[in-house]
């Protein structure tokens, strides 16, 4: 009898089979994972893997050539602009589907369908925030001009053309981790990756929420010393001294805005979840050739994001009959976005301007069906969302949708225990905007005239575009839709009961902070506020005041410059912060209270060169000190509320410092005696030397062990294999080269406008977004040592050049 | 001889399956089996055969495909799994996961046949 054994062993090899071929819990189903043919492995690239030959792509409408160069950097070279998107889609999908179609379905608050259950109230806030109906504004805008609906078809057409000849061998690694599949591509998807964009750059340069706590325990006049619209110590984008015109647009203060918003002292319990780094910033500054050695102008940028692997650039040039632009373009959007062309170059650092407000909203009832607006109760619109949750089942949740915007915060989505009051939210990119098409412009630019024609209608995030051309002249403009306010609109939580808090306007697109060919013979911006006083708008924002100080003296200092200074200065580690604050933090340390170790920190402190170089100790002893010394000031005060109120900023508390050796606020109001601004600082050393000496036990004490300076997968913590970290590095977000733990110069571009262009460009990553490539981190190495990639801006008469590693033929079928 | 006649026959029938478009990853086990259907041996040299066949067309591929990737994937991975790192290890895994399924099947097959000429 063989049929026992027979049921046995074919009961074992099907259960087998059914148990390698399920996920379990986090762990991929291992057999299909580990499966050579179909599995992990088959994501193994070989290191001398031919990315050329030949390609038939459906939908293409003539044959186009890439041409890769040795970091597989593609140089496209189409014969009519639908084939040059087409193929940038393509590409995108091929090197990075898994990143575009992460990022776009978190921004659309689906992060729960890759993710589960820990992603809801992430999703939750996506969605309240109006991520899908900013994107839907979008792109509605996008395809009614004809030409823009072409160009994101055939993109969206190219993305989809590589998804859908996807065999499940050749899945990204990430969807063989996770056990998913991958989604189409849309235009919508398009749109929502550009708010993702604007979230992370316009969403969190406001802070009405802890701003309105603030509100409720500081007198006006101490809100106004606490946070100055105006660092005495701005070197503004737009030089100072510049005559601005009289305001096209004068926005009247409602009657009511003392008593009912200035002057009201109701704290606010809500609180926003994912809010963006505040140190989303960069640098840009162009010099003329009134000041370089060759006399072409030179252009520098380099945006600080977050760091992430893959990186959220993709280097590429897109050559069609119309158009030849070299540059960095963002997966999941087609064109350059920050590069250069044969006549000008370009880039972009943010504005950092508030757009966001919060008005409070009285609903009838817990419907949320009515709410009360001019003197009756109107309807709101109610957008029922469903959030599919990965495992699990779906959750729903309601969002009011109300003249100002959606209601962000309601009895259903509060993070605070008391926080029952409805605020919606008023953000400039829920309008209507097509932001895409001033790239596609600035891409064909060839003059100053067609870059001024191209940013016009640039609306959120507003971004600071420096521009240089070959003719020699060099500009900035600060361009954005921003409302026009009156004096302290929307720092605050604003009615919302009539129209009378509502923005009144905008400022006129022309008056916005620009500079043409100024004297000195350049121009820089690093995320301060763009003008001085002497700007006739009312602007709030979350500036950054010291780097823009470092670059312009630096700038101003220099000439005779070369390609090699651009990229010291881009490299460059001085903390000019610490260099006004030592004196003063010295002069307030009571020697005498100091043990033996606290007194070597302090030494050394003295003796530090103020860089913030990779083995500096000084740095490390710096930033531990200084940051104790704001915290002991400030956390008394600002923990008033709850949650708390904002934080002065670090310019704020340094000036602040400077100017009033007195400082009230140095007391520490929870303590019955009366601290001194000597015993405060003298303390939070003492603090910060007792955490030096715990780090310096753990062999942490030069910056680049202590700050860990990391980049991650865009799992984050989940794939820590994939991540690169413990690099050598310094830096800081106050420093120019502004390198924080996993955050900072995301690209570094420098563009020589002489004939023929002279271009260098490096980022913290590789061209492709699989861990089984040599092409997933080979920069990284580079990018740490400062050093640049050559950037090639390839003519048709090259294409027989050495440089040109393979070639890809795209043909239509 | 009919001992590496089967071992042949599993490593190159797992390693051609897959080459079959719409097969999934399981495919392979179906080589196992009609191997040991067809070139009849006792349960315990089918079951070897089954493994020794399929964890070298596994621990086969996977090696050359780690090898000319510089096991630059497989590092990463093995300290994801974790296995400190070791290439090695996740090789060796990989082999042992595809042996097993070979064998497992094989023997199934060696069992069908047997109880064929029963009967």
């Amino acid at each position: 009898m063989r049929i026992a054994p027979f049921l046995a062993s074919a009961t074992l090899s099907i259960a087998l089979v059914v148990a390698l071929d399920r996920p379990l819990g986090k762990i991929p189903p291992l057999g299909k994972f580990l499966s050579p043919q179909y599995g992990f492995w088959q994501n193994a690239e070989p290191i001398g893997m031919d990315y050329g030959g030949t390609l038939q792509l459906k939908g293409l409408k003539g044959d186009a050539t890439v041409y890769f160069d040795d970091r597989l950097v593609p140089h496209v070279f189409a014969e009519n602009e639908e084939d040059l998107y087409f193929i940038q889609g393509y590409l995108h999908a091929r090197f990075r589907l898994f990143q575009i179609d992460l990022q776009t379905r978190a921004a659309a608050g689906r992060a729960s369908e890759l993710a589960g259950s820990k992603a809801i109230n992430f999703d939750r806030e996506q969605r309240r925030l109006g991520m899908v109906f900013a994107a839907e504004n979008a792109l509605k805008e996008m395809e009614e001009d004809p030409l823009s609906k072409t160009i994101f078809d055939s993109y969206t057409a190219g993305v989809n053309s590589y998804i859908d000849q996807l065999t499940e061998a050749a899945l990204p690694i990430e969807y063989k981790l996770m056990h998913v599949t991958p989604e189409r591509w849309t235009n919508l998807k398009s749109a929502l990756l550009l708010k993702m964009m604007a979230k992370m750059l316009s969403a969190g340069t406001e802070n009405d929420l802890a701003n309105t706590n603030a509100k409720s325990i500081f007198m006006p006049e101490e809100l106004s010393r606490l946070y100055p619209q105006v660092p005495d110590s701005l070197l503004p984008i737009v030089p100072n001294g510049t005559l601005y015109p009289k305001p096209g647009v004068i926005p009247a203060k409602p009657a009511i805005a003392d008593s009912l918003y200035l002057n009201n002292k109701q704290t606010v319990a809500a609180q926003i979840i994912d809010r963006p780094d505040p140190g989303n910033g960069s640098n840009n500054w162009v010099v003329a050739g009134s000041k370089t050695k060759s006399g072409a102008p030179i252009l520098a940028n380099d945006p600080h994001l977050e760091l992430s692997l893959p990186s959220i650039w993709f280097e590429i040039q897109l050559k069609s009959t119309s158009s030849n632009a070299y540059g960095v373009s963002l997966p999941g959007c087609p064109f350059v976005v920050i590069g250069f062309n044969d006549s000008i170059a370009w880039g972009v650092t943010n504005s950092q301007r508030d757009v966001k407000d919060y008005y409070e909203i009285k609903f009838k009832d817990d419907s949320k069906k009515e709410y009360w607006f001019a003197g009756k109760w109107v309807p709101s619109k109610l957008r029922v969302e469903e959030i599919k949750v990965k495992d699990s089942l779906s959750v729903f949740d309601t969002v009011a949708y109300t003249i100002f915007g959606p209601v962000q915060f309601d009895k259903q989505f509060s993070t605070g225990a008391s926080a029952n009051r409805n605020l919606a939210v008023r953000w400039a990119a829920h309008d209507p905007s097509n932001e895409g098409m001033t790239f596609y412009k600035l891409n064909r630019a060839h003059n100053y005239a067609d870059y001024e024609e191209a940013i016009r209608t640039f609306t959120c995030p507003g971004q600071n575009f420096i521009f240089a051309s070959r003719t020699g002249d060099i500009a900035i403009w600060q361009q954005g839709k921003f409302p026009a306010r009156w004096d302290k609109q929307g720092l605050y939580v604003m009615p919302g009961e009539d129209s009378s808090f509502l923005w009144q306007g905008y400022i006129p697109q022309q008056e916005n902070p620009h500079s043409l060919n100024p004297e000195r013979g350049y121009l820089q911006s690093a995320n301060q506020r763009a003008a001085d006083s002497t700007y006739p708008y009312f602007i709030p924002g979350s500036y950054i005041t010291a780097r823009g100080i470092r670059i312009d003296k630096k700038l101003a200092s220099m000439s005779g410059i070369t390609p090699a200074d651009m990229m010291a200065l881009h490299y460059d580690y001085f903390n000019t912060s610490a260099e006004d604050l030592r004196p003063v933090l010295l002069k307030n340390v009571i020697e005498s209270q100091l043990n033996a170790k606290e007194l070597s920190y302090l030494q050394q402190f003295k003796n530090w060169d103020l860089y913030a170089t990779p083995n500096s100790i000084g740095q490390t002893i710096f930033q531990c000190f200084w940051d104790s010394v704001q915290f002991s000031i400030w956390s008394d005060e600002v923990n008033r509320t709850s949650p708390a109120a904002t934080w002065p900023t670090e310019q704020t508390t340094l000036e602040l410092l400077l100017k009033d050796t007195a400082l009230v606020y140095a007391d520490d109001i929870t303590t019955p005696q009366k601290e001194t601004l000597s015993i405060t600082v003298t303390t939070a050393f003492k603090k910060a030397a007792a955490n030096l000496q715990q780090k310096e036990a753990e062999g942490k004490l030069v910056w680049s062990k202590f700050m860990n300076p990391s980049i991650y997968h865009l799992l984050k913590d989940a794939l820590p294999a994939f991540a690169r970290k413990g690099l050598t590095v310094g830096g800081y977000g106050n420093i120019v080269n502004a390198i924080k733990h996993s955050h900072g110069p995301s690209w570094r571009m420098i563009v020589h406008l002489v004939d023929g262009i002279e271009a260098y460009g490096v980022f913290p990553g590789g061209q492709s977004g699989n861990p089984g490539s040599r092409f997933y981190d080979n920069n990284v190495s580079v990018w740490e040592k400062g050093e640049y990639n050559k950037c090639w801006l390839m003519r048709d008469n090259d294409k027989g050049d050495a440089r040109i590693k393979w070639t890809l033929q795209v043909k239509k079928s | 001889m009919k001992f590496s006649l089967s071992i042949i026959a599993t490593l190159l029938g797992g390693i051609g399956i897959s080459l079959i478009s719409g097969v999934p990853w399981w495919g392979f086990v179906c080589v196992s089996f009609l191997v040991a259907l067809v070139i009849h041996q006792v349960p315990s040299r089918a079951f070897a055969a089954g493994f020794l066949g399929m964890f070298l067309a596994w621990g086969g591929l996977a090696w050359w495909i780690d090898w000319q990737n510089a096991s630059i994937l497989s590092k990463q991975i093995a300290s994801i799994f974790p296995l400190q790192g070791s290439s090695a290890a996740l090789l060796m895994l990989t082999s042992i996961i595809g042996g097993l399924l070979g064998g497992v099947t094989a023997i199934t097959g060696s069992y069908l046949r047997m109880s064929k000429n029963k009967s």
